[in-house]
Formats: C-alpha cells, structure tokens, sequence
C-alpha cells in the first residue's frame, strides 16, 4: 500500500514538474530565423568555399603566384595563372578559379599558404540549378567586393 | 419561451460559426502553442503570423479526392467522420454560455452531453471497424476500452456534483455557484461543498482529457505504432471531419468543466458577469489541453488503463462519500 501513495504523489509532483518547464519554455524568446526574409550572418569559424584576402596597404590580392594551394588540393579544385609585368620582380595574379563542385572544404589550401592569401568565406547563399554556377571566378569576386 | 422563427435559426448559426471557426482556429493555436513550448515560431508564411494557414488548409482538404479505398465497409466508412462531428456540435446546443445564452435550456442537458460522448466514441469505432485495416482495428478497441475506463470516474465526478446542486440542468449549476470564486464548485467548504472538491476537479479534467483522445492519452491514434490509427484510411475532408470532431471535442469538454466546476459565466470577483467570462475560462482550459500535450509522452494502453481503474476510480468513489457525508451534516 505504501508503493500505491508513492506512486501517486510521485507521479503527480513528476506531472506538476514537467508542466513547469514546458510553461517557462513557452514565454522564452523563440530561436527560430524566418530565413529567406532575415539573413543571418555565419559564425567567424563556419567553412565556405575559400575567397582572396586583399592587402590592406595595395589593395591588390596577397596572392604572389606561387601555387601552393594549387599543388595541395586533394581534389584539384584550384588553377591559377600569374605574369610578372614589365619591370617588377614579382608576379602578380591573373587568374584563380575554384571548381567548387569537386571541393570538400577540408582547408588544406588554406594550410598550405605561407602569404595569408586565401581564408574560408562565410557565404552560404549558394543553391543553383546549374551546375556551372559552382565554378567561382575568385579574382573578379576580390574585384566586385572591392 | 419564445416561439419566434429567428431563435432557432439565429442558435444555428451562431453555434456552426462559433464551432466552426473553433475547429479551424484551433488547429493553428495547437501549432502556434507547440511552436512556442519548443521554442519555435509556428506557422508564420501564410498571413501576418499565419492566421490564413486554418483556411488555406480547410481549402487543401476540400479540393483532395474524397477515396474510399477497395474493401472497406462503404457506408459505415462514410457515415463515420459524419458521426464524429456532429454530437460534437449538438452538444453546443444545451451548454449556457451565459445567463440569457443558451439555445435550449434542458432539463436533463448534462445527460444529453454525456450520450453525446458515447456517439462521438462510436465514431471512431466505427471509421476502425469500416476501414478493413489492422491498424485501424486495433485503434478502434483501443479507444473503446479506454473510453469506458475513463467515462466512469468521470461519471462518478459528475454525480457529486449533481447531487450538491440538486438538478441535472447545466444551466442551474452554473447559477448555484454565482457570486465570486468562493462559491465555485472546485473550491472546497463553502456552502457545504465536500473538502475533496479540488480532487474531483484534477479527475474530471483528466478524463475529459482522456474522453477526446488527446495525448498522453491518444492511444487511438498512436502514430508510431499505429500509423494514425482509425483516420489511416481516410483524407480529404473525412480526415477533416475527424480533426473538426476533436477540436470540438475538446471545445466542449472545456465549456463542461468551466460549467461544473468554474462557475460557468461567473466574474471571480463578482463584477460584470458575462459570456466574456465564460470564454476567457474556456480558452485558458483549452491552453492548458495543448500545454498538456506537449508536455508529457504518450503512455502505455495498460498504465492509462490502471490510472484508471487504480487510481482515478478509487478516488472518485471516495470522494463521492465524502461529498455525501458532507450534505448530510452541513
């Protein structure tokens, strides 16, 4: 007889608990994002496709041509071209295109760059029917975000 | 009373409108209500903050196929989401939403209610029996037994309370308890009432919970083991049918409990009395039916059938005694 009353009020205390912390869950501010309509900005550390990092003082790419990123990508996303220009010693970058359709973001690229020159982007607004829109053209991207 | 054409005809549509407009409504407060308790939004796309969703489901529904699928009972599954709803509607008929609100003042009303949760249960049984499936079977008796299991202590709640008050008429047991919340049946001591009054509140919720199938006691439609139980073979509007019929359920099990147990229309601090009251009573019930539901897990057929019998027929059986011994001394 003593397991009955236990169980009864018990299970009633048990009830009267649970029905507490659904009620405050309730007035607590809701975690959702209406996506489409408010676009949240990603965490500093979120993994998109790698984009150029300009240089503050040129405002040209950090990029020096060596082809580092090129030669550690596992997948052989990366192809890049550089020229050096008449009378400069260094080379200066003409083309990095990203075939993101192959990438698997793992950053090895980005490890592999001695001149901070490359960094994860934090974009995420990427879906497409097309497949050709994935092959990102990161030089004009530097160019238009400038 | 008042012999004019316009009474009847005017009841009838105020009481499709009012449960009409409950059946959709509700749906989107169910979801609205979920949404917050698990810290989401609810419906939000369609009309400022989704109040369109209701309708734009209720026109979903209307314009799917009515399929009545090969080897089931045709009429009975037919005649079943038909069934489900309208004892739902009748039943508004005799609850007095206030003083002068009330389509028919019957004698007997809180007798006519309960019949009317029997048919409503028969909806179920038959729409399990009629659509030839296992599942829906096995739904269909689970809801039977659990509705015999609950409808006694409810009863038994229910026999207190009529023999306090004398009479079977909702009507007068709502005007015994006028004038402040202290002469409200939930509360014990005042005016004789017996001291497990609040007992035999917390059971009578509880089976009313129970009566409309809603979780933790939804084992009729227990969606994990039995796909949706007897709604398995119906869509389109029967399945709407079926929806309507319980959110009216629960809209009459509120205006029951408000009636005997809240003081019906009844201010708590005796000013301007009214139907406004009643409604602010019902809809807190009604919250606390979703809160409920999001709440707890849906239990085990054979510990919903022992609250029952172990624990909520035993008490109300005791509280029927006391309330008894009550009368007679004070």
């Amino acid at each position: 007889m003593s397991g009955y009353w236990e169980d009864v009020f018990g299970g009633a205390k048990s009830l009267v608990t649970g029905l507490a912390i659904t009620g405050s869950e309730f007035f607590k501010p809701v975690v959702t994002k209406q996506y489409p309509w408010e676009v949240p900005t990603m965490v500093p550390r979120f993994r998109g496709h790698i984009e150029l990092v300009r240089n503050e003082e040129t405002g040209m790419p950090n990029c020096v041509c060596c082809g580092m990123c090129m030669r550690s990508c596992p997948s052989g996303c990366i192809s890049l071209a550089g020229k050096k220009p008449e009378g400069s010693k260094k080379k200066v970058l003409t083309k990095y295109i990203l075939d993101f359709t192959k990438c698997s973001l793992c950053g090895t690229c980005i490890e592999s760059c001695n001149f901070n020159a490359i960094r994860f982007s934090r974009d995420y607004n990427l879906a497409s029917t097309n497949k050709d829109d994935y092959i990102f053209d990161l030089l004009k991207r530097l160019e238009e975000q400038g | 009373m008042d012999t004019s054409i316009w009474r009847p005809i005017l009841y009838l549509v105020g009481i499709m409108a009012f449960a009409g407009l409950n059946a959709a409504y509700l749906g989107w407060c169910e979801r609205k209500g979920a949404g917050h308790i698990q810290r989401r939004t609810g419906p939000m796309e369609v009309g400022f903050h989704g109040l369109l969703q209701p309708i734009a489901d209720g026109i979903k529904l209307m314009s799917k196929q009515l399929l009545v699928p090969q080897g089931v009972d045709g009429i009975l599954f037919r005649v079943a989401p038909i069934l489900a709803m309208i004892p739902a509607i009748t039943s508004m008929v005799v609850i007095p939403f206030s003083g002068n609100i009330q389509a028919r003042a019957l004698e007997l009303s809180v007798l006519l209610i309960f019949a009317l949760a029997s048919i409503g249960m028969f909806a179920i049984l038959l729409g399990g029996w009629a659509s030839g499936n296992k599942y829906a079977v096995i739904s269909a008796a689970r809801s039977v037994s659990q509705n015999i299991a609950y409808e006694i202590p409810m009863l038994i709640t229910v026999i207190t309370i009529v023999m306090m008050t004398g009479s079977m008429n909702l009507q007068e047991i709502a005007l015994k308890q006028q004038g402040g919340f202290w002469h409200w049946n939930i509360f014990p001591l005042v005016d004789g009432k017996s001291i497990l009054m609040p007992v035999s509140f917390i059971i009578f919720f509880i089976c009313s919970v129970a009566e409309t199938n809603r979780a933790p006691f939804d084992m009729a439609e227990a969606e994990s083991e039995l796909i949706a139980g007897f709604m398995t073979e119906y869509g389109s509007m029967g399945f709407g049918l079926f929806m309507m019929g319980e959110y009216l359920n629960i809209v009459v099990g509120a205006c029951l409990t408000t009636i005997l147990f809240l003081g019906g229309w009844d201010c708590p601090f005796g000013l301007f009395s009214g139907v406004w009251w009643f409604l602010i009573k019902i809809y807190i019930l009604i919250f606390t039916f979703i809160w409920i539901r999001w709440t707890y897990p849906r239990t085990q057929i054979y510990k919903l059938l022992n609250l029952s019998w172990k624990i909520l027929i035993p008490f109300s059986l005791v509280n029927l005694l006391v309330a008894a011994a009550f009368i007679k001394v004070f």
